[in-house]
């Protein structure tokens, strides 16, 4: 029995070694994202209100709020400051460590499969199952280290210690019960994108039964892991059995995964590549058609996430003021100079929301970057397509992407807005809002494409300017930045509709300089080799 | 127009090291011109300069009577190119990839498209990860040789191609060439390069070292000698031109400068030929009298006495 399972292990301690070597920044990442989740809320709710009554006051809104019990999960102690960060964090914080279990086992399994490198380590003295295994235990390992920062920055904030142990006890099991998932479905699929899609699909409906189940107060939360996760009740009288679904989950997952691998050809999946069409759509022939073909599932998933995050904050209705509580905090955090906090709350959001746009929107620039880097250039640019064309084609997908996913935004909020106010015509306002930041977007497009231009080896710094512009805004008057580093963030510098009325003066300033910048990483990209 | 392709004294430089130091080129209109060296000689920074891809550092080039960097895009729709190493888009299927480089070609042949996936048996609807190198490639030929163009530039294009698909490729070059095409073929494939080239240029370090007609080349090395005579071989190995010298009892074997032959059986002649074989240089040889370490300090000995 030893010897056959010390067999069964060869090689897995090689593989998991190499896997969370190569796995450590990744890992890092999500532990600092996930605990600063955590924290943060933590740290914000404690800011906001100045008396108990106005928290009471305020959490009695919340919790009597269907959207929000949709968005977050089912309104418990929301008077206490363990109650809010259990509710707003858990979810998002279950759907993350499910991402990070989902990358770290799809990677190592079919992604390492799909470029063809593990039928080479598979001819070394290794278990057939160990990649897997190792997989498996990468995925567990990183949830375990991501449940520990959360227990720990709670902990270390000064919060309850039970709950703060349920909270990283949970998100440790929803790790593991997502990497069991991401392991079958790595051996369902046969490509490391249909395996993150398959997985991801599975995040997404645990999330939406559970909100389909917070709301209407029935069972359908008990068929979601995340319902699960929210049944350990955090910071209002724990229960500990619930992680054991969780667990349980993972293991039958991976038990299925196990079975499946054994009854399949490396390299291939359960479900075979769907076959396309043998020829082109007279649509693709161009090299703004090509871009927009390899473009266009990235800017339909944005603008349908941009949409559901609008939605959330524009679910927040009119009740803003009582939310927000009138803490000095608060009036530092949303005081944009316009009267109204209604208003300015809605700038504020809609400048976060075009902030998690940019991230489209660079990436989207950089795309070009990308597939200079994977080698698909050269044979473009050896046809009649010229360099000038081809940059361009990428560029108006840029843009025009850019402009939908930001519209998504802004009709999102328009539309939550007005499904809790009855007042419809806050759709057109609140989406002429976010129309307002897009110069701003455009120029950190330009950013990255004057980079790729100047200094491909520098490209991905563009999300430096991302990351800066975030920082401006959220802490830039509270810490009382020079003025000339807020100005260097173009958000600065445009209207904040609608606290304020529309500019268009530095918005047609700002858009020139977005043009400039992108004429010169086109100067620059045909003066250089293309490699 | 005099040449197809005509590059003079054409220096490229990455960083401090330099991959093209001073090469000369002249591929003729309608030969198909071998292009061999080991990895990293220059072959593909020099057709990627041809591509107008990488930007020449000095040194004059000429393609189809026009400037690769600077009239790049109008030049290509006069070429077709084949990489050594096809990365297509996973999402793309090989169908959608050979229309959209036909199409920003400026059109393909349709009946030769059809002709040629059926040459190759490949399967059009299967998306760009789900093929092999060999499809890949694959792919990369049936694009470039469905497009009417007049000059194919091709960097290695078989290297994933298995024996009965690399028989198909020949045949196509040889139809290319026949409907009065050009080709620079880019190989390491010496066996492939004897089948299809007129001429070959041969490449060591960034520059042309040898360049002629397998003709003209074999004519500057060696043939392999077996005789078997009927008197001992006494003084025949310090003869001029003989090399690797071999006895055994009446028995020889040895090499001989090619522009010596006439000389060295003549004087064979003298010890009585009973039996005589004699092979002429392969490509390999030729090859390998550039790169193999023991014969370099000759061959530039050679070089010196030729150009001197």
């Amino acid at each position: 029995m030893t010897s056959d399972l010390r067999y069964h292990l060869a090689g897995t301690g090689i593989f998991l070694r190499a896997f969370l070597r190569r796995d450590r920044w990744l890992m890092l990442w999500y532990l600092l994202g996930i605990a600063t989740l955590y924290w943060s809320q933590g740290y914000s709710v404690d800011g906001l209100y100045t008396s108990q009554a106005e928290f009471d006051r305020a959490a009695a809104t919340m919790g009597d709020n269907p959207a929000f019990i949709a968005m977050a999960g089912p309104a418990r102690a929301l008077n206490t400051t363990g109650g809010q960060v259990a509710w707003q964090a858990s979810a998002f914080g279950a759907i993350l460590v499910g991402l990070m279990a989902m990358f770290v086992v799809g990677r190592h399994t079919r992604g390492e499969e799909e470029a063809g490198r593990e039928e080479l380590v598979r001819s070394g003295v290794v278990a057939r199952t160990a990649p897997m295994t190792a997989a498996l235990l990468a995925g567990v390992i990183a949830s375990a280290v991501v449940g520990v920062g959360v227990s720990a920055s709670l902990i270390g904030y000064g919060l309850p210690v039970a709950g703060g142990l349920a909270l990283g006890v949970g998100v440790f099991g929803c790790g593991v019960a997502y990497a069991g998932v991401g392991l079958l479905a790595a051996q369902l699929t046969s490509t490391a994108r249909a395996t993150y899609g398959l997985t991801g699909a599975v995040i997404g409906v645990s999330y939406a039964v559970r909100a389909i189940g917070d709301v209407s107060g029935g069972f359908l939360s008990w068929l979601s892991p995340i319902g699960w996760y929210q049944g350990m009740h955090a910071y209002s009288g724990e229960r500990w059995w619930p992680v054991l679904l969780l667990l349980a989950l993972g293991a039958v997952a991976a038990v299925a995964a196990y079975a499946v691998f054994d009854r399949r050809d490396i390299g291939a999946g359960v479900w075979a590549t769907r076959a396309g069409p043998g020829r082109a759509a007279p649509a693709l022939l161009s090299g703004v058609g090509l871009a927009w073909r390899l473009q266009r599932s990235s800017v339909l998933w944005w603008s349908l996430g941009m949409f559901i995050g609008g939605v959330g904050y524009g679910s927040m209705g009119d009740d803003i003021e009582t939310i927000m509580g009138d803490s000095e905090f608060s009036k530092d955090m949303f005081s944009l100079g316009g009267p109204s906090l209604l208003d300015s709350f809605y700038a504020v959001a809609t400048l976060m929301l075009v902030l998690i746009a940019a991230g489209f929107t660079v990436s989207s620039a950089l795309r070009p970057h990308s597939e200079e880097q994977a080698g698909r250039v050269e044979s473009l640019l050896a046809t009649g397509l010229s360099r000038t064309r081809w940059y361009l084609g990428h560029a108006t997908v840029t843009v025009a992407g850019s402009l939908v996913v930001l519209l998504a935004s802004g009709i999102g909020i328009g539309f939550g807005y007005a499904l809790v106010t009855d007042d419809w015509s806050a759709v057109l306002r609140l989406t002429g809002a976010t129309f307002a930041q897009l110069a701003g977007l455009f120029v950190l497009g330009a950013l990255a494409r004057l980079l790729g231009g100047v200094a491909p080896r520098w490209a991905y710094l563009a999300w430096v300017g991302v990351a800066f512009c975030y920082v401006v805004l959220m802490f830039g008057t509270l810490l009382k930045f020079p003025q000339w580093v807020i100005d260097l963030s173009p958000f600065t510098h445009l209207a904040a509709v609608p606290a304020l009325p529309m500019s268009w003066q530095p918005f047609l300033l700002v858009l020139s300089v977005a043009v400039a910048m992108s004429l010169g990483g086109l100067v620059a990209f045909r003066r250089r080799d293309v490699h | 127009m005099e040449h197809v392709i005509e590059i003079t004294g054409l220096v490229k430089t990455f960083g401090s090291v330099r991959a093209l130091d001073h090469l000369d080129l002249e591929v003729h209109p309608g030969e198909v011109h071998g292009f061999l060296g080991p990895n990293g000689a220059g072959k593909s920074t020099t057709i990627r300069v041809l591509l107008g891809v990488l930007r020449a550092d000095s040194g004059h080039v000429v393609l189809l009577g026009g400037d690769p960097w600077r009239q790049a895009a109008e030049l290509h729709r006069r070429l077709a190119y084949v990489p050594g190493e096809v990365n297509l888009w996973p999402g793309l299927t090989g169908g959608e990839v050979i229309d959209l480089l036909g199409r920003l070609r400026g059109g393909l042949n349709e009946g030769r498209r059809a002709e040629l996936l059926e040459r190759f048996q490949l399967d059009p609807t299967k998306k760009g990860r789900a093929y092999s190198k060999g499809n890949r490639q694959k792919v990369a030929l049936v694009a470039a040789l469905s497009s009417d163009v007049e000059l194919l530039l091709l960097d290695e294009p078989t290297a994933g191609l298995d024996p009965i698909m690399e028989s198909q490729f020949q045949q196509c070059i040889d139809e290319f060439r026949d409907r009065g095409g050009t080709v620079l073929l880019s190989s390491h494939i010496l066996a492939e390069v004897e089948r299809l080239c007129d001429r070959v240029s041969i490449l060591r370090e960034g520059r042309v070292v040898e360049c002629g007609t397998l003709a003209e080349l074999r004519h500057l090395t060696r043939t392999s000698i077996h005789a078997e005579l009927t008197s001992p071989p006494d003084g025949l190995g310090t003869h001029e031109g003989i090399h690797d010298f071999f006895a055994e009892g009446n028995r020889v074997d040895f090499d001989v400068d090619t522009e010596l032959l006439g000389d060295v059986l003549a004087h064979l002649g003298g010890y009585g030929i009973r039996t005589l074989t004699s092979q002429p240089p392969t490509l390999e040889e030729l090859f390998l009298r550039h790169y193999g370490d023991t014969v370099v300090a000759e061959s530039q000995n050679h070089a010196e006495a030729g150009s001197g």
